[in-house]
């Protein structure tokens, strides 16, 4: 502790050393090991070679781990004062997208910068942690009570969640709703205005539900059953139940999936890359990942608590439930347990704008633990 | 690790300890935690759900979906003739195809393949739309019957051609065209009906027999199909094969027929509109079946055009219809010596017997002529066979009756459905009282005494004539046949002796044979044109001219009549049948001219020539084809 000490105290040199000492390594393990359960996963998709997915993929993860450890050693002050443009940044690149952006397969939008495929949602999302973060650090768990402090934070939720509804991407706008929720609650929303936001929540999902697009209906439709239209919309739905239950317990055998490689299972590399390692390693490497994504929610959640001031806290919560809800999602979503919407499993699946959002993601946390104990301009919640 | 126990210990126990938000945030963090632990586990527990509880039944759904069971079309069993001469095989065809997924350049590829091998502007153009809508991994086919020239190039090419790739195909070959199409028939592909009957018919390269041997030994020819258990991927790519059966190509058949006899029956029918059998008489063997016009039997593989098939319908001399089994004609004086049979059996006629004939026989008021004006005198049976006296058998017919005459008739074989390996034949007809009484109508005597000359409503084919001729030459029910091995395996009835004899006496049945010799080779018989050029051998045979219009006795009489100016369709058709050699008959003919005009003076002579041919061959005391050149046939086999 006192070597500690003495180098944070010293120049400015020693301190990022002291910084880096700081950081969660066993976290950044965590992550890495997910890294090469992904690499591991990638290689089979491709028939077993590294070609074309896992080898770039390793590259992307590479400059997102030094982002990462970037992001780390940035103080919250800094990362406050960045909160704002960073979402004013988000607003424009959706608004952006809207505009001139490429539609994928159903609807994912995107626009290339500089050669480089950009998800403007997924930045939308841990700029809208950080934003929310930045403003409940200043209002006071005590202020709070006040709904008009609410007003400004549903405000940030509710414009990029619009946005986003409109590209049209229902998974990642309920996933940026909830994310910025539960942010809500963790910052301690009292539990009466709760129950009068969720009053009128019925009749808004059925307002919602008749101004969704015909493909997003056909999707909660064949959800709930799969088999009535088995080469159409049900499609993916069953061949990924197929290709889980015929991995059985003990999995076919690494590179021997039969529905992953031989094509039957769409989206293996991207949305369906768990029902790939499912299928070829079994329910015993099915609930192995499982377990690693779990530690990884929880070891966030715990360096959310162990923070001392509110910013890092909610930063904490925000990528831990964001995290979160994307493995959910997709593993619901493979399960056939909820519709099928374009949400890749972070860390494992290809993609490179998820991979350095997450990561991103990610470095925002670990500069909550590298200083969790700082102390800066709270707004007199202390007692 | 004991740092992190004593601070979640902390966390725990004293959730406010810092600030109000932290306890605040600390206790929610925990239920947000929970619940996210919560849905981890009900995914976990679906996962489970998934694969094992219901694995084995998504298994079977995995198997079903990656394996597919392939059929592979058996090879169609060729059809050769009695020395093993490929009368139908499958041609090899050796087609170019292309495979989008191999080329970058597919413009560039197809302008290099057609510098080679050049593709019509029509071609081209299906091919670049096929290539448009198929998947890329599914080749497209850029030219079919590739010559080695071809090939060659292309090989040599190969290089310059990413994605052109070479393949065999078959389409079924006869390499003697129209020579043989009334007997083995043609395919044609399955239509819609064959396949809902078989579904393996839908295999391409299948091919459907419509039409003589192809049609009626079509299951034996088919053969079995094989099936290929293959590994698919989810656009049904091919991935790797599981299992093969091969399954069974199709039974060969060995035709009677010697396609070097066939060839110069032809030969000698030359263009005229006619038809022609010659049977092993002893074992009921045909050894050719010629009826001309024909029609080129490989058309139809592909299609047959409008056009083409107006031509066939209209034409007067019939070139689809076999006329040996599907074409009936009255015997005329061919007929006699069935009815010389039955008045022999029924005893109403001694060989020694003489019957008067004054040039014409009065029956009932209606006065019947004889073809000789000048009647004939008095006459034996050998000798009214010789003159063919018509007086003579409408004596005998009318002291003998119908019923007598048909059984007889049907004894020899006329007028029956003879049992032969071909479709579309025709019964021809032996008229009886019975037989008009079912039509509402009288049996008149004059029926009978016009019966007795193959004349009236008498009708036969010339494969019913040719078994007639067989069966008075060597006595026994000979039947005749065109299949003589299935796969190298001789069928019944191929064998002398095989057949029972008839229910004739033998002395009887020498009393024809005797009159048909003096027919030929004795002086005024009535077919001296038929008088073999080969020592030592003689052949027996009988005349007939069947009128195909009335001819009034007005003009009879008027001394003017001559057949010979009348038009084409209403001239008389020449018949001629015979057998040879006489002393030990072996060869068995019948011949039919269409509006021949007369018996003796077409039929007779193109009997000889072809009896000369038979027994220059002699195909029935041959294992292999006599050395003469067959025919240019080219077959790849």
């Amino acid at each position: 502790m006192n070597f500690q000490k003495r180098l944070l105290r010293a120049e400015p040199n020693f301190r990022i050393l002291a910084k880096l000492w700081q950081v969660n390594w066993l976290y950044v393990l965590l992550i890495c090991a997910l890294a090469l359960v992904g690499y591991g996963a990638l290689y089979s998709a491709a028939g077993g070679s590294s070609r074309p997915f896992a080898g770039p993929q390793t590259i992307r993860f590479a400059i997102g781990l030094v982002m990462m450890v970037c992001v780390a050693l940035m103080s919250p002050r800094v990362l406050t004062r960045l909160a704002w443009p960073l979402y004013g940044l988000s607003l424009v690149l959706l608004v952006a997208v809207l505009r001139m952006g490429h539609v994928g397969k159903g609807a994912e939008r995107w626009l290339i910068v500089g050669g480089v495929q950009l998800q403007p949602s997924e930045l939308a999302k841990i700029a809208l942690v950080l934003v929310l973060a930045t403003w409940f650090h200043r209002v006071s768990y005590r202020r709070m009570v006040n709904p008009l402090y609410l007003l400004p934070p549903a405000a940030m939720v509710l414009l990029p969640v619009g946005l986003v509804l409109k590209e049209p991407n229902l998974g990642t706008a309920v996933i940026i709703g909830v994310v910025g929720a539960t942010i809500f609650f963790g910052a301690g929303m009292r539990l009466w205005q709760i129950a009068l936001l969720l009053l009128p929540l019925p009749f808004l999902g059925k307002f919602a539900y008749s101004h969704l697009h015909d493909y997003q209906k056909a999707r909660i439709t064949t959800f709930l059953n799969p088999e009535s239209d088995p080469l159409g919309a049900g499609y993916n739905i069953i061949q990924s139940k197929i290709a889980l239950g015929s991995g059985g317990m003990w999995g076919q055998g690494y590179l021997h999936g039969t529905q992953g490689q031989l094509n039957f299972l769409p989206e293996k590399q991207t949305d369906f890359i768990f029902t790939m390692i499912a299928e070829e390693w079994g329910y015993v490497g099915g609930i192995a990942v499982i377990g690693l994504l779990m530690l990884m929610v929880i070891g966030g959640m715990l360096i959310a608590m162990r923070s001392r001031n509110q910013f890092g806290r909610l930063l904490g919560l925000g990528i831990a439930t964001n995290f979160f809800l994307y493995c959910a999602v997709n593993l619901s979503m493979v399960m056939g347990t909820i519709p099928v919407g374009g949400v890749p499993l972070p860390l494992i699946s290809y993609g490179g704008s998820a991979m350095l959002t997450v990561m991103f993601g990610f470095g925002l946390l670990m500069s909550a633990w590298v200083h969790r104990n700082d102390h800066f301009g709270e707004a007199g919640d202390r007692s | 690790m004991v740092r992190r126990r004593k601070t979640l210990q902390r966390l725990m126990s004293r959730p406010d300890a810092d600030t109000p938000s932290r306890g605040v945030f600390t206790r929610r963090a925990l239920v947000v935690l929970g619940a996210q632990m919560a849905a981890f586990g009900l995914l976990g527990h679906r996962l489970y759900g998934l694969q094992v509880v219901e694995g084995d039944h998504f298994a079977r759904m995995a198997e079903n979906n990656r394996v597919s069971r392939r059929l592979i079309a058996p090879p169609r069993g060729r059809v050769v003739d009695r020395f093993g001469i490929a009368v139908a095989s499958n041609k090899v065809n050796w087609r170019a195809l292309l495979l989008p997924e191999e080329t970058s350049d597919i413009p560039g590829t197809l302008d290099r393949f057609s510098a080679l091998v050049p593709i019509e502007a029509r071609d081209r153009a299906r091919i670049e739309r096929e290539i448009r809508h198929k998947r890329r991994f599914i080749p497209v086919m850029l030219h079919d019957f590739l010559s080695w020239d071809d090939m060659a190039r292309i090989e040599l090419n190969a290089p310059s051609l990413p994605g052109v790739l070479i393949d065999v195909g078959t389409t079924r070959n006869y390499p003697f065209g129209p020579l043989m199409a009334h007997v083995v028939g043609y395919v044609a592909p399955p239509g819609d009906k064959d396949v809902a009957q078989d579904q393996t018919l839908a295999l391409p390269g299948m091919r459907v027999g419509r039409a003589g041997i192809e049609q009626t030994q079509d299951g034996l020819l088919r053969g079995q199909v094989g099936a290929v258990e293959v590994e698919v991927n989810a656009v049904g790519r091919l991935m790797s094969e599981l299992s093969r059966d091969e399954g069974q190509p199709g039974d060969e058949i060995t035709l009677t027929i010697d396609s070097g006899l066939q060839q110069a029956v032809l030969g000698r029918i030359a263009d005229q509109s006619a038809s022609a059998v010659v049977m092993d008489c002893r074992n009921g063997e045909v050894l050719a079946m010629v009826s001309n016009p024909s029609f080129d039997p490989s058309l139809f593989d592909s299609g047959v055009s409008q056009a083409q098939w107006q031509e066939w319908a209209t034409d007067p001399r019939t070139p689809l219809i076999n006329k040996a089994v599907a074409g009936v004609y009255p015997p005329g004086s061919t007929f006699k010596p069935a009815v010389a049979m039955a008045a022999l059996k029924a005893g109403t006629l001694s060989p020694t017997d003489r019957i008067f004939c004054p040039g014409y026989l009065d029956v009932g008021g209606t006065r019947f002529h004889c073809w000789s004006r000048y009647g004939h005198g008095s006459l034996t049976l050998k000798e009214g066979l010789k003159f063919s006296c018509d007086v003579f058998f409408y004596e005998v017919a009318r002291r003998t009756g119908m019923d007598a005459i048909a059984a007889a008739s049907h004894s020899f074989g006329l007028g029956t459905n003879l049992d032969i390996e071909l479709q579309h034949t025709r019964a021809g007809l032996i008229p009886t009282p019975e037989w008009r009484r079912a039509h509402g109508q009288h049996w008149n005597g004059g029926d009978t005494i016009v019966s007795g000359i193959g004349q009236g409503f008498v009708q036969v084919t010339p494969l019913q004539l040719a078994t007639y001729v067989s069966r008075i030459a060597s006595g026994r029910a000979v039947q005749p046949h065109l299949v003589r091995a299935i796969s190298g395996r001789q069928t019944d009835g191929t064998d002398g002796g095989h057949w029972p004899a008839l229910d004739m006496p033998e002395p009887f049945l020498a009393q024809l044979r005797a009159g048909m010799y003096a027919v030929v080779n004795e002086e005024h018989g009535t077919a001296p044109k038929a008088k073999l050029d080969i020592p030592g051998v003689q052949m027996a045979g009988k005349t007939g001219s069947a009128q195909v219009r009335h001819v009034s006795r007005a003009l009879r009489e008027s001394g003017h009549f001559d057949s010979s100016s009348l038009p084409w369709e209403y001239r008389p058709h020449a018949l001629f049948i015979c057998f040879a050699p006489y002393d030990a008959p072996r060869y068995a003919a019948a011949v039919v001219v269409e509006h021949g005009n007369a018996g003796a003076a077409v039929a007779a002579p193109l009997a000889r020539d072809i009896m000369t041919d038979t027994l220059t061959r002699d195909p029935a005391n041959r294992k292999e084809p006599p050395g003469q050149v067959v025919a240019e046939v080219e077959d790849f086999e």
